[in-house]
């Protein structure tokens, strides 16, 4: 197997000018540091090492990945709220990093964020009304003081609540309807792009569906490219165009819909897509069941070469000291970081259905807080 | 929320280990099924009224057999799963009504001391939040050893070395070591296998999973309903699995019990349920959760909100939000209608839903 394109040239290649977000090889290290008065830093958390892709008007990325991957920081990133350590973030066009604070404000009136916990991220001694309208409060130039009361109830009849309720406070709704109200307040300044940060994950199955139905209305109707940052597989499958699949900070495999779920190459998404629970009976025992040994290695101090290597089954030599590209490989059609690409499909009934154990990891002391399943905020 | 670590350290009041357990008054009858619920109602007082939170909910459960409760947020099944436990919080909850019947003998009719013994030695659970149900200041081992030491009056090193062996099965690497280890030490997989070490170090014979893998990655998920349902065959214990995941009942389930506003809405076979499912509910349940096998389309809206438990709607409970519902289900509520091979539906048109 010959690679003679590098990673970001590949990537480049398909570069045009209806992408609304560039993202090149960002990077996020987290300092570790010691001692009290005198701070030395003896490591990094490599939260996001490297990742690029682009968003195109209008289209859907997914990013999915367990929890401590970098998918929560990268969405930061995108957002301005975290510096990258390294790389560059282009949104429609202009460079990110370097902005002065006040260029970055105008910048992110294009760029907005839903939240997960619609409970604690509304204050819950603010009106709805306040809340929708607080991005016109900060981006005073958008809107007159005598509008924005109408803009807001336009806005709250856009995401299906009752305009009336503009006087209300956020503990007087259900679930479903804060996560609406929180939409709301992303979609005030007329964004193109929507970064959604485990956006359903909160909700209750029944009042899970309205609001990716509601999503995707939206998208529609104003054009919207959203960054969808999930951990539940189906639901990404559901909503993406294209979705990206994160591993300890590194993108591991990058295809469309389709390619991804039908056709996934790389063993990190093949383990990961065998794990999702199906709800149908009939697939009992007829998917082939890949079960990972272990836990996600510390990201301070990440596997040499491949960083999936400590878990996977068909782990060589070779992985350990040679980092695999993010690039197309033989006999795929997507891209795939990995030395052994190949596809398998785990998610439907197959034949003669195999049940492979991956190794264990080193780390099965999971004391490192980014392993022990909760989710970094 | 109460725990099998708090059950434990309770029973430091209890009667001196020497005396015999409160158990062998009871006659249990091998030949009886292992644990009935019949008719089953709970209430909470609240200031806004009083909350039906379960209402004439009835199943049975035997040996190897697993059963999910399957419901959203606010439709009884904890509730369900602390009652037949008897570790509702009373007040304000109060058991108005029902058995809970294990061996058949009615677990609702008998004393705190004796339920103590039940649970533990007969009937465990499991809780989703291992964090919180884990004492921070005690190691694991500890923690394990303790509550086999309360209820055998095994000696210290017997204790230990059951609490290695304990974690030996339930698959902790390198036991030996990780038993002098505290809670937070663990990840979230391992220490959800602490937490069924725990429920299974009594050796019972009904093990009661309240999301037991909602906290965690869907990869630690995998292996933890791997590990639960490899040692329920193995045992041939009676296992309630109290879900809103829809794939993980999917893959362990024999018989599944679907609950709405604190009703049981449908009884029926796994197969048969995803076949063919007999309630609106659960056929809207289906049909609006996204498939990671299928590209979906727009998705089936349930509308709506389920309901308060306080001030339920009259008739059925569902019909709010029913595209099956008629005028007859805003007043009569429907009754458990028997439907052939052995399923239930709590629908008045359940022959409709079904040819649907």
């Amino acid at each position: 197997m010959s690679i003679d394109v590098t990673e970001s040239e590949q990537l480049s290649q398909g570069s045009n000018d209806d992408a609304v977000l560039e993202v090149r090889d960002v990077k996020k290290y987290f300092p570790l540091t010691q001692g009290i008065v005198f701070k030395r830093t003896i490591g990094h958390v490599k939260a996001v090492d490297g990742v690029s892709f682009e968003l195109k008007k209008g289209e859907t990325l997914g990013v999915v990945g367990e929890s401590g991957c970098g998918k929560s920081t990268l969405g930061r990133l995108l957002m301005g709220l975290e510096r990258p350590t390294d790389g560059s973030i282009k949104l429609l066009g202009e460079e990110m990093a370097g902005l002065s604070p006040r260029a970055m404000r105008r910048m992110r009136r294009n760029i907005q964020i839903v939240l997960q916990d619609p409970y604690s991220s509304l204050d819950p001694r603010m009106t709805v009304g306040d809340i929708v309208g607080e991005p016109f409060e900060i981006h005073t130039e958008v809107l007159g003081r005598k509008d924005r009361r109408e803009a807001v109830q336009d806005l709250l009849d856009v995401v299906g609540l009752n305009p009336d309720h503009i006087n209300r406070y956020p503990h007087q709704f259900s679930g479903g309807q804060r996560q609406r109200i929180g939409i709301a307040r992303a979609l005030a300044l007329r964004p193109k792009i929507l970064v959604c940060d485990e956006p359903v994950s909160a909700l209750d199955v029944s009042v899970q569906a309205q609001v990716v139905n509601l999503f995707e209305r939206l998208q529609d109707e104003f054009g919207l490219s959203y960054v969808f940052i999930a951990h539940d597989l189906s639901v990404v499958r559901h909503i993406s165009d294209r979705v990206m699949v994160m591993y300890l900070g590194k993108a591991v495999e990058v295809g469309n819909e389709s390619e991804i779920y039908d056709h996934p190459t790389h063993p990190y998404t093949q383990a990961l897509l065998s794990a999702v629970p199906v709800p149908d009976p009939r697939l009992r025992g007829n998917r082939d069941q890949i079960v990972l040994e272990g836990d996600v290695p510390s990201p301070a101090d990440p596997p040499s070469g491949c960083r999936f290597r400590t878990r996977c089954w068909k782990a060589q030599d070779v992985c350990a000291t040679d980092l695999p590209l993010l690039v197309t490989r033989d006999g795929s059609a997507h891209p795939s970081a990995c030395h052994f690409a190949e596809e398998r499909d785990v998610v439907h009934a197959v034949e003669n259905p195999v049940e492979i154990h991956g190794v264990g990891g080193p780390s099965t002391n999971g004391s490192h807080p980014s392993t022990n399943g909760s989710h970094p905020s | 929320m109460s725990n099998t670590l708090t059950d434990t350290t309770k029973s430091n009041e209890a009667a001196p280990r020497t005396k015999k357990s409160p158990l062998s008054g009871l006659s249990f009858d091998s030949s009886a099924p292992l644990l009935e619920v019949e008719n089953l109602q709970v209430e909470f007082h609240t200031r806004d009224g009083v909350a039906h939170a379960v209402n004439d909910v009835s199943f049975a459960l035997g040996e190897g057999e697993t059963l999910g409760i399957l419901g959203e947020s606010g439709c009884g099944k904890s509730v369900t799963a602390q009652a037949i436990m008897g570790i509702l919080d009373t007040p304000p909850a109060k058991v108005t009504g029902g058995q809970v019947r294990y061996r058949g003998v009615d677990l609702l009719q008998l004393d705190e001391k004796t339920r103590r013994h039940i649970r533990a030695n007969k009937i465990a659970m499991i809780f989703q939040d291992a964090l919180s149900s884990l004492n921070p200041v005690f190691t694991v081992g500890w923690q394990l050893g303790e509550l086999y030491r309360k209820h055998t009056g095994a000696s210290r090193k017997e204790a230990r070395a059951k609490a290695v062996e304990l974690l030996e099965m339930v698959g902790i690497p390198a036991a030996k070591a990780r038993v002098n280890d505290y809670p937070h030490q663990f990840s979230g997989g391992m220490r959800q296998r602490v937490m069924i070490a725990m429920a299974l170090a009594l050796q019972p014979d009904v093990i009661i999973a309240d999301e037991p893998t909602t906290a965690l990655d869907v990869t630690v998920q995998a292996q933890v309903m791997t590990l639960l349902s490899d040692l329920q065959r193995e045992m041939q214990l009676g296992l309630i699995l109290i879900t809103h995941d829809m794939g993980v009942v999917a893959d362990v389930a024999d018989k599944i019990c679907v609950m709405y506003a604190g009703h049981a809405v449908e009884q029926a076979d796994v197969y048969e349920i995803y076949e063919q499912p007999a309630h609106p509910y659960t056929k809207a349940l289906l049909e609006s959760i996204p498939r990671i096998d299928q590209k979906g389309q727009e998705l089936t809206v349930i509308k709506g909100l389920p309901p308060a438990l306080v001030d339920p709607p009259p008739g059925c409970a569902f019909h709010p939000r029913c595209a099956f519902a008629q005028d007859r289900c805003k007043t009569d509520e429907p009754p458990l209608y028997k439907l052939p091979g052995n399923r239930r539906s709590a629908c008045h048109y359940w022959e409709e839903v079904v040819k649907s």
